[in-house]
C-alpha cells in the first residue's frame, strides 16, 4: 500500500482537530471527570466534597440491590442477544429464499430499524397497556394477569421483548447481506454434497456466516447493555420502583434521582472498563480468526 | 456410470423467457459429451437442468432409466466441477473432498482410503490439510475434481471448468481431465464456450445456438460437415471461411469459377470453405490477393480478398508467401453448401 506524506506537521493535525476535539469534549472530559467524582463522596446539597479512595467501589461490591440488577443486566443481555440474533438470522434466511415480492418483504422487516428507541418503548407501553393493550389481552387469555411496571417478570418480560423487536432489523440486514454475499456455486455444490436442508445450513451456511454473526455479537451486546436506556426508561415511566432494570439505567437513577454522583461514576467506571474489554476482544477475535478467503 | 436421456427436455423462466428450446439427444455409457456454443446459447441451463439446479419446465430427464426431473440434486448421482470451484472456503482441502461421503453415511475408514486414493491421483497430497485460500488455481480445480471423483458417480458434470486459468494450465489441465475421464470411464458432460476444449475433449459435441441445439456428432463431422452456418463459423479458429455463390443446373460458382457441382440446387447459395482447404496452386483458377500475412510460426494465415469476398486462408511453414495476389485452388469435396436464407446444410 503507498503511504502518502504531508509536507507539514501541522495539516493532518489541523485536519484531525475537529474531530478530537469532539471525543476530547465528549468523551475524554466526561470520563475523567467521572473516574475523579468516582473517588468522592458528594454532598447532597451539592456544596462539596470529601475524598473517600475506593469507598464508592467497595459500597457497590457490597449492596445486594447492585449485586441483582448486575445479575438482571446479564441475563437481560443474553435474552436480548441471543433473540435478537437468532430471530434476524431466521428472518434472513427465509427472506433470502423468497424470490417474488421479495423487496416489499425485505423492505417491511427492516422498517423498525428507523424507530427510536423511547418510540419503541412507547409502543410497548401501547400493547401493554393495563387496560387494552392487544397482548395483555392476548396474555389474559391464556388466563395470566399481565402487569406492566407492577410485576417484576412481567416487565422484564416487555423489556426484552421490544428490546428484542427494536434490534431484530438491524441484524437482519447484516445476516441478509451476509447470505447473498456467500457465492451461488458454494451453495449449489453443497446442494449436491448434501440432501440434508438443515445440514447445508449448519455445515456450510452457518460457518460462511460467522464473520457476521461474530460482528452482530458484539453489536449486540452493546446495545443490550447501553442502548436500551430509552426502552427501560418509557417502559418504567422514568419510576423504576422495584421493576427490573439494567446497570446503565441505575447509573442514571442513581445520579441523577439519588443525587448520588460518586457512586454513580463508580459504577459507569465499571461500565467503562466493561466496554473496554469488550472491544479489546473483539478486536481480537476479528484479527485472528473467522476470517475467509 | 450410467446412460443420460433427455427427451423434449425444456427451460422457461418466470419472465417468459425460454433459455432451452425443447431438446432431445442420448449420452452413452462412459461417453464424454461436451456442450459447445456462445454465452447465453442455454448449455449451461441444460448442464444446470441435468444437475438438478434449475427446474425443468417440461420434458422428460431419465439417468439410467430413472426418472429424475424432481429428483434432489443429491440424489441424481451426479458430481458437479463448476466454473469458480465452489470450494467450501472454511473446510481443509480433505474436508471439502470428503464432505459429500459424510453426508452419504460411508464409513470413516473408507472416506479417508477415498481421500487419499483421490489426493493421490490428483497430486493433492500435501495440500490436504490447506484451506482453498492457499492454494493456487489451478490446484484448487484439481480439489474441486477431487470432490467429484470420490464420490465415485454415475454421471460427471463440468460447467466451464477451466475458464478461469491461465491458457498453459488450461491446456495441461485439460489433457488431464480427459485422461482422468478415461480412466474412471464415467459418463460425462462438460460445457464449455470454447471450441478448442470441444474439439480436443469430446467424444461428441453438441453445438448450440439461442437455446437450441444445432448439431450433435463427433468432432470431425462437426468441423468437416457443420449443419449451418452457425456451427461452421463458431467451430474452427479462424471459422469457415462462408461466401455467397449462385447455383445454375448443379454447378454452383462463386467469383465466376466453378467450386463445385451438386444435382439439387438452384439458385443462390452459401458456399463454405476451411482456411486450410484452401490450397496454393500455379494452375488455379481463383486469385487471392493477400493484403495480410499472419505469422503463427507452424502456419501462416493469409487475409484477404477473392473477388469481393474476405477470405482466410491457411499455410505451411514452409510455403513462402508474399502479399499480393496469388492463385489458388479448393481441395474437392471440402465444400459445404448452406442455404441463403436459413443457414441449414444443404
Amino acid at each position: 500500500m503507498k503511504r502518502a506524506g504531508f509536507a507539514t506537521r501541522w495539516l493532518p493535525i489541523l485536519l484531525l482537530l475537529p474531530q478530537l476535539i469532539i471525543i476530547a469534549v465528549f468523551f475524554y472530559w466526561p470520563a475523567a471527570h467521572a473516574v475523579q467524582s468516582s473517588f468522592y463522596l458528594q454532598d447532597p446539597f451539592g456544596f462539596g466534597s470529601s475524598f473517600v479512595g475506593f469507598d464508592n467501589y467497595t459500597d457497590l461490591l457490597d449492596n445486594s440491590e447492585y449485586r441483582r440488577i448486575a445479575w438482571f443486566t446479564v441475563v437481560f443481555t443474553v435474552l436480548v442477544t441471543f433473540f435478537s440474533l437468532a430471530l434476524a438470522l431466521l428472518l434472513a434466511v427465509k427472506a433470502d429464499k423468497v424470490i417474488r415480492g421479495a423487496k416489499t418483504y425485505r423492505t417491511l422487516l427492516m422498517w423498525v430499524y428507523a424507530v427510536a428507541p423511547p418510540v419503541a418503548g412507547f409502543i410497548g407501553l401501547i400493547m401493554f397497556n393495563q387496560s387494552w393493550g392487544p397482548l395483555t389481552r392476548l396474555f389474559e387469555q391464556v388466563g395470566h394477569d399481565f402487569t406492566l411496571g407492577v410485576n417484576y417478570n412481567d416487565t422484564a418480560f416487555a423489556m426484552v421483548l421490544v428490546s428484542v423487536w427494536k434490534q431484530v432489523p438491524v441484524n437482519f440486514i447484516f445476516f441478509l447481506s451476509g447470505l447473498q454475499s456467500i457465492p451461488k456455486s458454494v451453495r449449489e455444490a453443497a446442494l449436491i454434497d448434501n440432501r440434508s436442508a438443515s445440514g447445508r445450513f449448519w455445515d456450510v451456511t452457518f460457518p460462511l456466516l460467522a464473520p457476521t454473526g461474530f460482528f452482530l455479537l458484539i453489536i449486540n451486546i452493546t446495545y443490550a447493555l447501553f442502548e436500551t436506556f430509552g426502552v427501560i426508561d418509557t417502559l418504567v415511566k422514568g419510576e423504576p420502583g422495584n421493576n427490573p432494570m439494567t446497570l446503565v439505567y441505575k447509573v442514571y437513577v442513581d445520579g441523577f434521582r439519588g443525587n448520588d454522583l460518586g457512586g454513580s461514576s463508580a459504577q459507569s467506571v465499571i461500565l467503562m472498563i466493561l466496554v473496554l474489554a469488550l472491544t479489546v476482544f473483539q478486536f481480537r477475535m476479528v484479527e485472528r480468526r473467522i476470517h475467509y478467503t | 456410470m450410467a446412460q443420460v436421456h433427455l427427451n423434449g427436455l425444456n427451460k422457461v423462466y418466470p419472465n417468459g423467457f425460454e433459455a432451452l428450446k425443447p431438446s432431445s439427444f442420448h449420452i452413452e455409457d462412459g461417453e464424454f459429451v461436451v456442450l459447445v456454443g456462445p454465452s447465453g446459447c442455454g448449455k449451461s441451463t441444460l448442464l444446470r437442468m441435468v444437475a438438478g439446479l434449475e427446474e425443468i419446465t417440461a420434458g422428460e430427464l431419465k439417468i439410467d432409466d430413472r426418472l429424475v426431473n424432481d429428483t434432489d440434486p443429491a440424489d441424481r448421482d451426479i458430481a458437479m466441477v463448476f466454473q469458480n470451484y465452489a470450494l467450501y472456503p472454511h473446510m481443509s482441502v480433505r474436508k471439502n473432498i470428503a464432505y459429500g461421503l459424510q453426508n452419504r453415511k460411508v464409513g470413516k475408514a473408507e472416506i479417508a482410503q477415498k481421500v487419499a486414493e483421490a489426493a493421490a491421483m490428483l497430486n493433492l497430497g500435501d495440500y490436504l490439510d490447506r484451506k482453498p485460500s492457499q492454494l493456487s488455481g489451478g490446484q484448487r480445480q484439481r480439489v474441486a475434481m477431487g470432490r467429484a471423483i470420490v464420490r465415485d458417480p454415475a454421471l460427471f458434470l463440468f460447467d466451464e471448468p477451466l475458464s478461469n486459468l491461465d491458457a498453459k494450465l488450461r491446456n495441461q489441465m485439460r489433457i488431464e481431465i480427459k485422461a482422468l475421464q478415461r480412466r474412471l470411464g464415467v459418463t460425462s458432460i462438460y460445457v464449455t464456450h470454447d471450441q478448442v476444449e470441444a474439439m480436443t475433449m469430446a467424444d461428441r459435441i453438441i453445438v448450440m445456438n439461442a437455446g437450441r441445439i444445432e448439431q450433435i456428432g463427433t468432432p470431425e463431422d462437426v468441423y468437416h460437415r457443420p449443419a449451418s452456418t452457425f456451427v461452421a463459423s463458431f467451430m474452427g479458429a479462424p471459422p469457415m471461411n462462408l461466401l455467397p455463390a449462385m447455383a445454375n443446373k448443379g454447378v454452383v460458382e462463386f467469383a465466376g469459377t466453378e467450386v463445385h457441382r451438386h444435382e439439387a440446387v438452384e439458385g443462390p447459395l452459401v458456399f463454405g470453405v476451411r482456411p486450410e482447404d484452401i490450397i496454393p496452386d500455379a494452375l488455379g483458377e481463383m486469385l487471392l490477393h493477400v493484403d495480410i500475412v499472419e505469422e503463427l510460426g507452424a502456419h501462416r494465415l493469409l487475409h484477404g480478398k477473392i473477388g469481393a469476398e474476405q477470405v482466410t486462408m491457411h499455410v505451411g511453414k514452409d510455403t513462402e508467401i508474399a502479399s499480393g495476389p496469388l492463385p489458388v485452388s479448393l481441395k474437392p469435396d471440402a465444400v459445404s453448401l448452406f442455404d441463403r436464407a436459413t443457414g441449414a446444410r444443404l
